[in-house]
Formats: C-alpha cells, structure tokens, sequence
C-alpha cells in the first residue's frame, strides 16, 4: 500500500503514539484488503463500548488513548451495557457500572457524540451520496451501503477507530468494487419482518461482499432493518442490491425450507419468560406503531422496548411512550438485547422475540433460550 | 505468504479448519474456546502459533484479541488462510505477528509441530 510523506511519517510515531497505532492498524487492514491508498472518510461508527463485551483491558486501553486522543471526524458509537436511567433496578455490580461508565466518559473525552446507538442512520443526517464512511456495527454498515448511497467497509471495532482517529480508511473492497457475484431469489410472498431477518442471516452465511436479492417486495424500514441485522450477523456481506437476478451470478433460492433451517437453528425455547423489542433498536416511527398496537391492551410477562435516546426524548414529548408504559413495557436507551447484561441466565431461561441478530447472541452469549416471532404474532400471544 | 503484521515468533502449531468467532466463544481473560462445537474447545491458544481458516463474527472480536494478548494469554502468532478486518486490526493493535499462507502453505502446516515464523525472511 502506498502511503503519502506525512502517513509515513504518523506511522513511524513521529505525531505521536496514538497516530503511530491508528496507522498500523490502517497498514494491517489495508494490507489484509490488498488496498492500494488510504482514502478521506467523513464519518466514523464505532463498535465496542459495551463493558460485557470489551472487558477490563478494552476499558484499559480506551482509557490511556483517551488521554491524549481527539476524534478528527464525526464520530458516533454504538450501545453500551445499560440505560444509567436504569441500572438500579438491576443486578448489576457496582463494579460493573463503574467500568461502563469509564468507557462511556473515555469516548465523549475523544470528542465522540455519545449516541449510544446501533442505528447511526436512522438519528443522524446522511451526508451524500457516494461518500466514504466507516462503521463498524454490522447492521448500520450494511443499511449505509444498501440504503444510504454511503460507502463503507464492514470495518472492525479497531479499523473504524483508527478511521476516527485519522480521518482516513483503506480504499478496498466495497468502496471500490460492489459488483455481487450471487443472487438470493426470495421466494416467500408477503414476508414479515422475522422473515425478512432470516433472509438476511441466509444471505450472511452464503454470500461475499455483495450479493443481489431478487423478489423482494413490500419492504418497509422495520422489515429492512431485520435484514441488515439478520445479514450482518452471520457473515461478511456488507451489501445487498434489491432487484432482478443479474446473469452473471450465481443464483441461489430462499423458500420455505431454507427458512425452516434458519428457524431451527435459532429458535431454542417454545415460549419466553420475557420479551425483548429491538435489535436494531426501534426508530421513531416504529415507537408510534408500537403505541397503536398496543391501545388498550396490556402484557402478560416482561417487555423491554429498546430504543435511542433520542428517539426516546421525541416519543415522550409526542406522546407515543404513554400508550407503551401503559401496556407494561419499559423504555430502555443507550443499550439493546443484544449483548445487554440486563438479560441475564441466572433469573430467566428463555427471551421472546422477533429479532434474528438477537437471537443469535441472546442464545450465543447470554445463554438464553430463544422464542421466534413476528411482532404481530408477540402483541397478539402476549397481551390481553 | 502475505505478511498482514510482521514479527517473529516460535510455538507449537494450533489448528482447527473452522473458523474463529472470537467475540462470541473465546474468553477474553483465558483464550480459551468455550463453545463446544468447534473443534479447539477447551484447547488454550496461549503461546502456540494458531492456524485458522478466518475470523467471523461481531466486529468487537478485535478487542477480543487485544485482550487475551493484555492477560497474556494469546497465541504468539496467527495464520490463516483469509484475512478478515477484525482479525487484522486486533493482531496490528495487539502486536501479534499475522500472515495469511497460500493453500499449498496452509495444508503443510501440522498440527502440534514446532515452527518459527519470521516475517521477514518471507518464508514459514
């Protein structure tokens, strides 16, 4: 990879030991992507503020480069463990929040915006078409590729932060070339959105960088959010191309069956103790649906709806969070199900819900089971 | 072979054909898979030079490795046979030496054998 003077020189350390390691990892990422240059990047998305996920040392090390280290692009980060308006309700060790609360002040020293959230897209302005980002959370890398005209790399935790510190990333793969050599023909009609979340995770496990589905119809932002985070969950896809079947790919059917395998692999309980809402976390408009949903009824176990803060803010002064705090769920932001310590295997065995990429790590790494449904299904079973 | 982050480093061989979700099934305090369906369970990784195919999974596998390499309990060096972000960026911050072999070099590579990777010299 050709780098210009001053490159070399940050990565020699002459700027410092923060630029030093930013550029080694652009090196290594470059290099492992056949990059030829390193390219301007507008925004960074970074992964990795959760403490049940980074651990001691990544709160460590975000600590020490905090010292010093200053953001040179926006930069947004995905949830951490918790909502702090909550904790006290929960188990958690005090040590716990101590150490969350050391990474969230590490990233807002950096000079992050501390948004606390997997859909970066959805609160934030998108900048033109065709400018290069860098996110590192999965489901909101594939929505920017797919959806938002941006172009981005599904980057690591370490890549998009070192894109943060530098303003730059590693011109490869998706930013340069998104030509899919496979098509998914979805075969289902009128899918919902745990159907389109097992198309995604289907797609994730087949596919390359890019891949084109064909057949795809009704899709709204719910149901295409369920198929970024279902897609980025189980593989390195980080771009679907809605469409016809294009003839020089290789072409592969979603039907009946192919769900079914998905749907065996990641159901693992018949019912839930509680049920868990949003992962992706819900959007403004998904907060006013649930709240129409749910007039006048009222569940029967646990609900946690999980949602931005600043989504949060809106829907209380619109009203939307009435009608849900009604029906018995609590509103939580800054966190989401996935990798949440706030579901925890010593006080439940099972989690309802309709989220693919949830499942995946409610099962995987919170060691709960998991109970599969459509949302309409969740409201009709769970509430009276 | 393709030098991703160059160094030197000598162990026994460690590897597995399937690929490593380190976020997901390794413990970030021991290096030690904990899922029991990948056929390095229980293995520690600590000190060998680990031969995978590639890394899966959440991009915060990277601070993953970070860690294991803080408690010293990473492998001295990687190779694999693709090379995916997140393992690039963990060893780059980690200073783990990683190099992706070709086919041929990869099914040389026994498990259990001693080598001595140097990055340098081009050569496994």
């Amino acid at each position: 990879m050709e780098l210009t003077k001053e490159e070399e020189l940050a990565l020699k350390g002459e700027y410092g030991e923060t630029l030093e390691t930013a550029y080694r990892i652009l090196v290594a990422t470059g290099e492992a992507t056949n990059a030829q240059k390193l390219v301007p990047i507008q925004w960074a998305h970074l992964s990795g503020v959760n403490y049940n996920t980074i651990g001691d040392a990544g709160e460590e090390f975000l600590s020490k480069l905090s010292q010093d280290a200053k953001v040179k692009v926006m930069t947004t980060v995905n949830p951490m463990g918790f909502d702090f308006d909550s904790v006290s309700k929960y188990n958690l060790s005090d040590e716990f929040v101590q150490k969350q609360k050391s990474i969230a002040d590490s990233y807002k020293k950096m000079g992050v915006i501390p948004s606390f959230s997997c859909i970066p897209y959805e609160i934030f302005d998108l900048p033109e078409k065709g400018t290069q980002v860098s996110f590192a959370e999965s489901n909101a890398a594939i929505y920017a590729n797919s959806i938002g005209s941006l172009k981005t790399n599904k980057e690591s935790a370490f890549s998009a932060l070192a894109s943060a510190l530098t303003g730059k990333s590693p011109y490869s793969d998706l930013r340069i070339d998104d030509t899919p050599n496979l098509t998914i023909r979805m075969k289902l009609e009128n899918p919902n959105e745990l159907e389109f979340g097992m198309l995604g995770y289907f797609a994730g496990k087949i596919a390359d960088n890019a891949v084109q589905l064909s057949g795809v119809s009704g899709m709204d932002r719910r149901k295409c959010k369920a198929l970024c985070g279902g897609m980025g969950t189980s593989g390195r896809c980080g771009k679907f191309i809605l469409g016809e079947e294009t003839p020089a790919s290789e072409k592969v059917d979603f039907d009946k069956k192919e769900m079914q395998k998905i749907h065996d692999e990641l159901n693992t309980a018949d019912k839930g103790d509680i049920i868990t809402l949003g992962s992706p976390q819900l959007g403004l408009q998904e907060i006013a649906d649930l709240s129409l949903m749910l007039k006048g009824r009222e569940f029967l176990k646990r609900c946690m709806v999980f949602c931005p803060r600043s989504v949060q803010e809106q829907a209380r002064n619109l009203g939307y969070t009435n009608e849900i705090e009604r029906a018995g769920c609590e509103i939580l932001s800054d966190c989401c199900t996935c990798l949440s310590p706030l579901v925890d295997k010593n006080e439940i065995d099972s989690v309802t819900t309709n989220s693919i990429k949830g499942a995946y790590y409610l099962n995987n790494s919170n060691g709960v089971g998991v109970n599969l449904k459509p949302l309409s299904q969740i409201i009709s079973d769970e509430t009276r | 072979m393709k030098v991703i982050v160059a160094g030197k480093a000598q162990g026994k061989i460690l590897k597995t054909n399937i690929p490593i979700n380190f976020l997901g099934t390794v413990d970030k305090k021991t290096g030690i898979i904990h899922d029991s369906k990948h056929d390095l369970f229980n293995m520690p990784m600590k000190d060998s030079i680990l031969v995978f195919p590639n890394g899966v999974g959440s991009s915060v596998g990277a601070y993953t490795i970070y860690s294991i390499k803080s408690n010293h309990s990473a492998p001295a060096a990687m190779i694999c046979k693709k090379v995916d972000l997140t393992v690039a960026s963990g060893c780059a911050l980690a200073n783990i030496p990683l190099v992706i072999a070709t086919e041929q070099e990869y099914e040389k590579l026994q498990n259990g054998s001693s080598i001595t990777l140097d990055t340098d010299s081009g050569k496994l």
